[in-house]
């Protein structure tokens, strides 16, 4: 398997490139007018965490007022604008762009060895349709907020709802086209641009991920766009196609909504999946085990993601012929999922294994993301759902799979590549800890939720029975826990930025073309094109290999 | 890996991500068809409603598509259908390196774009006349006026959304005319003619489906 291109050669450990992307323009224009796809990756990074942070507070504000069962911090329609606000800027401004558009922008082209996207002045452009997409929504929230929920459900939101429903249905319309630019940029890309012997079944996992998501990026997306678009000239002409007083069906609103929003989820899992599995082989040192299985495993999620929206709609008069056939093919999800868990965990066997910061999320996206998919076949399953349906039994599970999944990718992938994206090392310790903080208080958040939906708590209520409260109290405890966790590497990755010790080219002496240049890389990732003449992940299980970096 | 055989003039319009000329061409061209893709789904939500009122309520559907002018509505197909061999002819030209040539087929499509939109208003405006535009002055006699008006909705969300993609099309023809004027498609640079010419036939094939759909129902 080892081969003679992919043999890094570490010329010092520790040498950082003065001549750099990141040195080579100064001032603020030269990142506002950037076409570098590294730079507009930090352009979203920094975006995408404005939002983070502002949903998060919409979320420990929710759980602040949930400690008790009586509403004490906010009135029902405070509470509902902050659900939705929470709901809308999570899904669309943090998770769907959060590692396509900031790691993926950032190594993709890398990876494959290309000097750029195939479109940078697209890739830029992007960026600012997902601000202004983003700066519809804050305006939206700024001016009173919207009270539907993200769902947007008809025809609450297109007749009764007195809330700013277009203004920030605009900026999710808007966003989406940024989405879509970057999911046809991504493909066109990896069709294209692969540096010479790079075949498909060479790529790394994560490219294949990132192909996968890009394909629902551009097929779903526009459904959502025509959605969001008749939703608002339904609230201001009044265009009855989802209106029951002309003949028109709020249902189908569901279903063109749905035919979107599942697939989006797998947008907001599949990356983390593709970094996981580069994760997992680099501190086991082992090549993956099944790669082309792995690799299939991408495409089969984004294929039947296409074919499984009614499982959201099993109480919503949807057939009951319908509901069946929609519950089989979402039992069919579980095979591919099951494949890539039951792969990262056979590539672990006999592997020697780092517990590097990025490693501990990676072992901790498993664990969590086995539970929400576990519980997806509880909901997939007709008379089961039809109990917890609406509870916060679905909260649990989707937070399990969106943030127990994709938020603990990113920040492994972010730890993983941090010393690629800034030269410098952040603090080993520190990362530990708050790869473990993170993980309990993900844990102590929404495991006692799963309990509470189960005993038949709805979701989107925050008046509830006080025998309720223990859960609830026990949940808030773990969103502060959480907090911490996502708190630490904030501060860290900063203070590293400028004081941590020097990376060099490659700190984990992984495989991987995005690790032979230096770090950070120069404006064109490499001074040659690489040549690829052996498949990836070509690990041996050497002894002497030291991957702590509190240690070196 | 730069290839050799190209010559100079086609390289200094090659960006710097890109290896040779080839290369940008197949990605741009890649890059338009999976737009059109996404348009394809964009408008797909609309056929579906479509289909499924037209499923529902058959017979008003049919009822209220005799209503449309079918005589603008054909010839509306005619003049998006000749603008598309203009297009074709343009990239033709784009690539035989017919500056003149170029300009003024470009310039044509954009002026059969136009007339286009030209008896679009006029059957718009006709369609106000007779109270057929939904809202306060709508005004049915038929059975089932609620069914009816949800027809005509459908009918100017279609076509209004078609209209908005033909009004695109002409701004870039006239941006693209007038760049072709000063030679910018020259020497092998034909791409941005080619793309933009798959849109526009795009924008026509869409039409080719409205109008079946819509005008032609109530006429056996």
């Amino acid at each position: 398997m080892v081969s003679d291109a992919t043999e890094i050669d570490i010329k010092t450990a520790g040498e950082f490139a003065r001549e750099n992307y990141l040195s080579v323009h100064h001032g603020v224009g030269s990142w506002l007018l950037t076409k570098d796809h590294k730079r507009i990756g930090l352009l979203y990074l920094f975006t995408i965490l404005i939002f983070f942070l502002i949903a998060s507070i919409a979320a420990a504000l929710m759980r602040i007022e949930l400690v008790t069962p009586q509403p004490k911090l906010v009135t029902s329609e405070t509470y509902n604008k902050l659900f939705t606000i929470h709901g809308v800027l999570m899904v669309w401004f943090f998770l769907i762009p959060s590692i396509p558009t900031v790691l993926g922008n950032f190594v993709l082209p890398m990876m494959i060895g290309a000097r750029d996207v195939a479109f940078p002045k697209l890739n830029l452009m992007s960026w600012y349709i997902f601000v202004a997409g983003g700066a519809l929504a804050l305006w939206s929230l700024v001016h009173g907020g919207v009270d539907t929920g993200w769902t947007f459900y008809t025809p609450y939101s297109t007749t009764y709802a007195n809330t700013h429903v277009i203004s920030m249905a605009a900026g999710v319309f808007v966003a989406g086209f940024s989405t879509i630019i970057t999911g046809m940029n991504f493909m066109v890309t990896t069709h294209k641009m692969r540096a010479p012997g790079l075949t498909w079944f060479r790529l790394p996992l994560f490219v294949w991920s990132l192909y996968a998501t890009s394909l629902i990026m551009v097929l779903a997306t526009p459904v959502l766009a025509i959605t969001l678009a008749l939703i608002s000239v339904e609230r201001f002409w009044g265009v009855g196609i989802f209106d029951p007083k002309l003949g028109g069906d709020p249902v189908l609103f569901q279903h063109l909504f749905w035919f979107y929003s599942h697939p989006a989820v797998y947008i907001m899992i599949l990356p983390g999946m593709g970094v996981i599995s580069e994760l997992i082989t680099c501190f086991s040192r082992k090549p993956i085990y099944g790669y082309v299985w792995v690799g299939s495993a991408s495409m089969a999620i984004a294929v039947l993601g296409f074919l499984v929206w009614g499982h959201h709609m099993f109480v919503s008069s949807q057939s009951v012929y319908a509901g069946m056939v929609f519950s089989i093919l979402s039992f069919l999800v579980a095979v591919p999922s099951g494949i890539k868990v039951f792969n990262w965990t056979a590539t672990l066997r006999k592997g020697s294994i780092h517990f590097a910061t990025p490693m501990l999320y990676a072992l901790g996206f498993i664990g969590l993301f086995t539970i929400g998919g576990l519980t997806g076949l509880f909901l997939a399953a007709l008379a089961v759902d039809v109990h917890v349906h609406d509870t916060y039994f679905v909260i649990a599970h989707f937070h399990y799979i969106m943030v127990g999944g994709m938020v603990m990718a990113f920040m492994g992938g972010l730890h993983y590549w941090w010393p690629k994206i800034s030269g410098r090392l952040y603090p080993e310790l520190a990362g530990k800890l708050a790869a473990t903080i993170t993980f309990i208080g993900f844990n102590l958040t929404f495991f006692p939720q799963f309990i509470l939906g189960y005993l038949g708590q709805p979701r989107r209520y925050h008046v509830y029975p006080p025998e309720f409260q223990i859960y609830h109290v026990l949940s808030t405890a773990g969103a502060s826990i959480l907090g911490v966790g996502y708190l630490m590497p904030l501060i860290y990755f900063i203070w590293a930025w400028k004081h941590g010790r020097v990376a060099g080219p490659n700190p984990w002496r992984a495989t991987g073309l995005e690790w032979q240049t230096p770090s950070p890389p120069p404006e064109h990732n490499f001074e040659q094109t690489p040549v690829v003449t052996g498949p990836p992940y070509s690990y041996s299980a050497e002894k002497d290999v030291d991957l702590d970096l509190a240690s070196i | 890996m730069s290839t050799l055989t190209s010559p100079a003039s086609e390289d200094a319009f090659v960006a710097q991500q890109f290896d040779d000329i080839e290369q940008q061409r197949e990605a741009a061209k890649l890059g338009m068809w999976i737009f059109l893709a996404t348009e394809v789904l964009f408008f797909g939500g609309l056929f579906l409603g479509y289909t499924i009122y037209r499923f529902t309520y058959g017979q008003i559907f049919v009822e209220t598509s005799r209503r449309l002018d079918v005589l603008l509505g054909g010839s509306n197909t005619a003049v998006l259908l000749v603008s598309s061999l203009l297009m074709a002819f343009a990239v033709r030209a784009a690539k035989l390196d017919q500056r003149r040539m170029l300009t003024w087929l470009l310039i044509g499509t954009a002026l059969l774009g136009c007339v286009f939109m030209s008896i679009k208003g006029v059957e718009y405006h006709k369609d106000y006349v007779d109270h057929l535009v939904p809202g306060r002055h709508f005004d049915w006699h038929g059975a089932d006026p609620r069914s009816a008006e949800l027809f005509f909705w459908i009918y100017f969300a279609m076509t209004g959304l078609h209209a908005i993609h033909v009004t695109v099309g002409i701004g870039v023809m006239l941006v693209l005319a007038l760049l072709a004027w000063f030679g910018k498609f020259s020497h092998g640079n034909h791409n941005t003619v080619e793309i933009a010419g798959l849109y526009w036939h795009f924008v026509d094939i869409v039409w080719v489906f409205l109008f079946p759909l819509l005008y032609l129902v109530g006429h056996r």
